[in-house]
Order: structure tokens, then sequence, then C-alpha cells
């Protein structure tokens, strides 16, 4: 398979030498005026911006601890220098997190420091104009929020912090992504990043029953605003669109058919994912997370579960029981409703794998291996489920349910080298906002250390198939496997693995 | 006493003044801004024992650094270890009166100078040498390490190189400072090179990147529990949000 865009991939990824201003440029495209206004952001970059940004740089200090010991504590060792998979990919400096972070901190200590606001040339501080604002808009949005280089910072400084704080200046002042806004409109109108009506995605899945019943006989059920289920199933929307994403959904419907546990999904909360993260801004991450409160509360569900999206898993896992007080602890009004209503048998909200697992650990469901003999198998650990969640509530249980889920399906599973998964785990190169074609060039680069990890797997154990557990990922590779000479279809989703190889009950019965 | 005793023990008292005035305001700072949300990195502790060992391996063994840079680690493990040496082979002279016997048998501890400086050249070498590094340093960054360069220098050449200044002088002078009880410099232009940089690091210490070291106690991604879903993690300015 090969494109215009190919790239030959060395036998070893050297650190590059830096080439400065190698992907300078303006950046993605920007939000148009309604795009903007429709989030509550000024539709045009405002007047007196600089102002107005150093404002909302007081404020972003001042309400997030990360955000200000991030700006003092980095002493600038280098360590992480080597670490971005966007760096690694395009050699520019300015991709290498610390160099990210100093675009925000050399305003901070411009403008908030007693060095920077005396002595500026000695300690790197800089103003705010149009040329650094340009470097803000440009080089955070190359980066995927991953948090790898968190992994190996002696400080733990999060460049994830950094970039969604500069990102939340930027659409204060009127400077937004269209990307990640026009999405983030569509789901405040929709309910999902797809802008898929309710009509639409009841044909899907009627359409997905009939294709589940053809190929197995079995009447598979994919329900929808059932009042009353045991289970409320919040998926990304690109389960219901493309490939390989739907074979996922089929996935969890058919171990929900053999579980017997009752589920549904909503029409008003049709989505996992929450962008509202990537632009670091609270209110809006709120709203979708309410969405999915109010789906849970109107639906009377027992329980919620999030499908195969790995920064929905972050905010769902890490963020919601403080957003929308779903999971335990909380003393508002909703939240004890919600409390009273969910089952505390179980951790809420959970993970479809984590569901899967229990059944797999507990015998209730069973496998023909053999049906993924014609697969090897390795995971790409995605970045928001490796470095900002967990699942079973055991010690890196996200890494090691995965891995297990695929295990009991799969016969040939092999992981990719040990520097490159789980909690070292490559982005994509398309995480964070950055998964739209005005930045190809961006995530064909970025994808490098991840496709040449893939390529020694493949080269060493015969690897043909890549399963992942986000959707972003999934799109991700699709798009840019071709570029790296692999088969754009090799990308999986985890409960596609799992639906190939289920033996459903009512099967079983027809042959017994 | 002497004018340039009087203004290095003023100059002393300032930099203790902006040490104690400067980290007391960055510590109330940190501890008073929210943390909001809840960020622990990977590998994170599902308990508050996990946490505390966690900050053992990071403080004690570096342990990030270790995973990122093996040469980075040795030169940094190796500076900062040696400056715990060394701070405590230093207490003899701060004591006021009679030294505890203990003390005195820190004398080996002036070993610690040469890990002190290879650690320095290596640090320094890697801002020069390496483009990456050589690209995020400021000016700075090239004069804090020449600092602590010099001021090992000036301690190796007193310690090894046989110009020891009067030592009692230096003790009353030292101790001096920390009872109030206010001694003559010893004349040893060497002395005066050593300690005062030592000062100066005193005072910037509040408003440089030395916030690094109480700043990693503050870190979100290092000092929360990962245990969102057990326990609802709350701010004072996300419970405001609750309500609307």
């Amino acid at each position: 398979m090969s494109t215009d865009n190919q790239i030959q991939l060395p036998i070893y990824v050297d650190t590059p030498s830096i080439k400065k201003d190698s992907m300078a440029g303006d950046g993605p495209f920007k939000a148009t005026v309604e795009i903007q206004n429709n989030l509550g952001f000024p539709g045009e970059k405002v007047e007196n911006w600089q102002q107005v940004a150093i404002d909302k740089m007081a404020e972003t200090k001042s309400k997030y601890k990360s955000v200000q010991v991030f700006l003092d504590s980095c002493m600038k060792c280098g360590a992480c220098t080597d670490k971005c998979h966007y760096f690694l990919g395009t050699s520019d400096p300015k991709n290498m997190p610390v160099a990210r972070q100093d675009l925000f901190r050399s305003v901070y200590r411009r403008h908030f420091t007693f060095a920077g606001k005396y002595f500026p040339k000695l300690v790197g501080a800089k103003d705010l104009d149009e040329e650094m604002l340009d470097d803000w808009y440009n080089y955070f949005h190359q980066c995927s929020q991953c948090r790898r280089c968190a992994v190996f910072c002696p400080s733990g400084i999060d460049t994830a912090e950094i970039s969604m704080a500069a990102r939340e200046v930027m659409n204060v002042i009127g400077v937004g992504q269209k990307y990640t806004n026009q999405i983030l409109g569509k789901v405040k109108k929709i309910g999902n990043n797809l802008g898929m009506p309710e009509p639409a995605l009841k044909d899907t899945l009627m359409d997905l029953e009939e294709e589940i019943k053809d190929d197995t006989g079995v009447d598979v059920k994919l329900p929808i605003d059932i009042k009353g289920s045991e289970v409320l199933m919040v998926s990304p929307s690109a389960d219901f669109f493309a490939e390989p994403h739907i074979d996922g959904l089929i996935g969890y419907a058919k171990v929900f058919h053999e579980s017997g546990v009752s589920w549904t999904l909503s029409s008003y909360a049709s989505e996992a994912a929450n962008f509202g993260m990537f632009i670091g801004n609270y209110e809006i991450m709120r709203e979708g997370a309410l969405r999915i409160r109010k789906a849970a509360i109107d639906l009377n569900v027992k329980r919620i579960i999030i499908g195969e999206c790995g920064h929905a898993w972050r905010v769902a896992y890490s963020f919601w029981n403080t957003l929308s007080g779903i999971g335990s602890g909380a003393q508002d009004k909703y939240a004890l409703q919600l409390q009273n209503q969910l089952d505390s048998n179980y951790p809420q909200p959970q993970h479809m794998i984590e569901f899967t697992y229990d059944l797999i650990k507990n015998n209730k469901l069973s496998f023909d291996k053999s049906k993924n003999n014609h697969r090897v198998v390795t995971f790409h650990d995605s970045c928001n489920v490796a470095r900002g969640s967990n699942m079973g509530d055991i010690k890196d249980g996200q890494f090691i349910l995965p891995r297990e889920v695929i295990k009991a399906a799969c016969n040939n599973f092999i992981d990719m080298p040990k520097n490159t998964i789980k909690s070292s785990t490559f982005c994509c190169g398309g995480g964070g906002g950055l998964l739209t074609d005005d930045l190809i060039d961006l995530r064909i680069k970025g994808a490098k250390p991840r496709m040449h990890a893939l390529k020694k797997t493949e080269e060493e154990s015969g690897v043909n198939t890549l399963a992942a557990i986000c959707a972003i990922c999934k799109s991700q590779f699709s798009k840019v496997l071709p570029n790296y000479d692999f088969d754009p279809y090799m990308v999986v989703s985890v409960h596609q693995l799992v639906s190939d190889a289920i033996v459903l009950k009512d099967t079983k019965d027809q042959k017994d | 006493m002497s004018l340039i005793s009087i203004i290095l023990i003023i100059f002393f008292y300032i930099s203790a003044l902006v040490f104690i005035s400067g980290l007391s305001y960055k510590l109330i700072q940190y501890w008073k801004t929210p943390a909001p949300l809840k960020i622990p990195i990977a590998p994170s502790s599902l308990d508050t024992k996990g946490v505390f060992l966690r900050y053992l391996r990071e403080i004690f063994l570096f342990a990030s650094l270790f995973k990122a840079n093996k040469w980075t680690w040795l030169f940094g493990w190796s500076f900062h270890l040696a400056l715990v040496l060394l701070f405590f082979r230093h207490l003899v002279y701060f004591w006021p009166g009679d030294v505890p016997l203990i003390l005195y048998k820190t004398e080996p501890l002036k070993y610690a100078a040469y890990p002190l400086v290879f650690g320095l050249l290596g640090l320094l070498g890697r801002r020069v040498f390496i483009d990456r590094v050589r690209y995020i340093s400021a000016p700075s960054d090239y004069l804090m390490l020449l600092v602590f360069i010099f001021i090992a220098s000036t301690g190796m050449i007193m310690t090894f190189a046989n110009y020891h200044p009067n030592l009692l002088m230096v003790k009353n002078f030292a101790s001096g400072l920390i009872t109030f009880q206010w001694s003559e410099l010893p004349g040893e232009i060497i002395f005066l090179l050593h300690i005062f940089p030592v000062f100066c690091l005193i005072a910037v210490f509040p408003i440089s990147k030395l916030l690094h070291a109480p700043g990693i106690f503050f870190s979100p991604t290092y000092n929360q529990v990962d245990n969102a879903r057990k326990k609802r993690h709350i701010s004072d300015w996300t419970k405001k949000e609750d309500s609307l």
C-alpha cells in the first residue's frame, strides 16, 4: 500500500536534531464568528486582546493549582525534550514539551514575576505580542494533550494542563479552533459530535440489528431510550457511524445480550466524547457531563457504562464525580438523587472493558478463539486511558483489563516494545482536538513513533491487527496507516475482537 | 568591625528576609490555589500510602528522571545528593557554642564536593552541547549552574588546596549570624567569594526556578490519590458551579 505521503521508517527512531520553525505556520482553521458565539466566546479577536488574555491568565492560574505550580517549577532539565511524538516526528524544537510550555511560561514570567518584569532577557520572559499569539495558536494546536511528557518529568509537570489553559485564554479573546469548537456546538445542539439527529441514529441501530441477525441468526438488540433499563451505555458517536468503530458497538451489544443485563442507549446523550476538556473549559465540559446525568435520571438506569473512547473515559472516570456527582461521596441534590438511583454495588461510571472483563472472570461468556486465529493482535494503549484513568480499581488495571479481554478472545497477542506502551504509550497523533484534515501533515508526522513501534512488532512477530479502545485513535490510525505502508483495516475495536469470537448462547442452543 | 563584614552581615539578613517572606508567599499561594480536577499521572496510586511511596521514590531517587534520561539523572542526582551531604558538613560552622560530636564526624563528607562538581559540569555540558537542551536554556539557567560551580570551586580550594581560612573566625561569623552575636569576617578573600554567591542564591530562591524544590510537593499529578470514582473531589469554585 502506498501513497503520495509515504514515509520510510528507519530501523531505530533516533531523537532528531532540532530544525527550527520546521512546523511554523498558521495552525489549524480558525473558528468562525458563529461557531465562537455559539459557545459564548467572542466571535473575533477582541480589541484589547492583550489585556483580556493577561487577565484570563491571572484568573486561570488562580483557579488551577496545576497551572500556577507548573509555571514556576520547571528547572529546564530537558528530560521531556525527546518524549513528545510531535517533536520526534517533526524536529521542530517548539514541539519539545518544555519549549511548548515556555511559550506560555515566558509570558507568565514577563507579566507576573519579579525576575521577568525587571530582567526579562535573563530569564527568557517575553511580551504577549502578535507573534507570540501566533505561536500559541500554532503550537498549542500541535499538542494532543497526551501527557506522555508528564510521566518523565521529575517535577510532575503536565504540558496538557498548560496547553488547555492556553486554548482557554485564546478562546476568551476570540481566537478559537474551528474543528473542536464546531463539534462542541453540535453536541450542544443535537447531542453528539457527529451532529447525527435522533431518527438517523435509530435507523442505524435498526440496520445493525438486522446485520447481526443475518450474521448470527440471533436477535441481538441495540435498544435506545428504553426507560427502566439496567444500564445506560454512552459511547462515542463514531460508534454509530464508521468502521472500525461500529464493529465495536456490535461487540458491546453481543456482550450485553449474553450477560442478560438490560441496556439502552440515549438519543439525548448520544456522545461519550467531551471536547470541553481539550479547550480547558470547565463549564463546557460540565455541560457535556450534565447531559449524560440528565439522560441517566430520565431513563431511570442503575448503571452507566462508557464505550471505547479514550478522553471520554478520562472525563468520566476522573472528572464526572466532580463535574456532576456521578460516583460516590457527593452531597448536592442531584448527586444524591443519582446515588439513590444508581446501584452502589458497581463503580459508577464503568468502562465497557470492565463490564466485559467481569463477565469473562465469572465465566459468563464463551468464546471461540479460533475465529481470531487469522490475527496476530497488538494493543495500542490510548493516552487518556493509560495516563489519566484506571480500570477495575486495581493497580495498573487500565493496562491489564483490555489485554485480558483481548486474550480471552484471541490466541495470538503480542505487545509492542516496552517503552512505547502502557504509561509510556505514544499518542496516535490525532488526539486532543487535532483529528482534522487541516492538520493532516502534523497527524502523519506525529504518528511516526507509534508507527515505528508497530513496524518493529510486525517484523518480529508478524502482527497484523492493531486493537484500540479510543474512537480518535481508531480514526487517526485508519487515516495514517497507509502512509507507513500498513493496511488501514488492521485497526480494530477491542470489542470487535470480542464480537468475532463470542459464542452466542442462542446459536449454541440451535446447534444442540 | 570592618565595613565589609557589616555589609555582608546586612546582606545576609536581607537575603534571609527575602527568602522567608518570598517563599512563604509562594507556599501560601500554592497551598491556597485550588486543584479543581483529579489529574494524577500514571503510574498513579490508588491510596495515600502509594502517593507517599511515590514521593519517596521521586525525592530520594529521582525516579521519573531516571526513566527519562540516564545521563541527566546521573548528573542531577549526584549534584543534589552532594548538596545535601555538604549541607550537613557545613552545619558545624553554624552550630552556636559547643559542637556535638556527631558534627565533627561529618568531616569525610567534604569529598561530596567531587560528585557535586561532576554533576554540575555534566549538567552544564548538556546545556552547551545538546541542541535540544541548549534551545530551552535561558541565560539564567547557565548563570545558576555557573554560580553553583563557583561556590563549589571556592569551597574546594579552601578545603583541598590548603587555603584554609581561620576556621574559628568562620565559625564565629557563621554562628553569629544565627545567634545575632555578630563577629568579624575572616580576612581571606576566598571565603568572601564563597559565601557571597550563597547569600545571593538564598535571595533569588523564591523568584527563580529553584522553586522546583517546593513545587514538586504541590504538583497535583503527583500528590493526588487516583480514587475519583470512590470519593468526590471538590474545591470551592467547582462546588459553586454545582448550585448553578
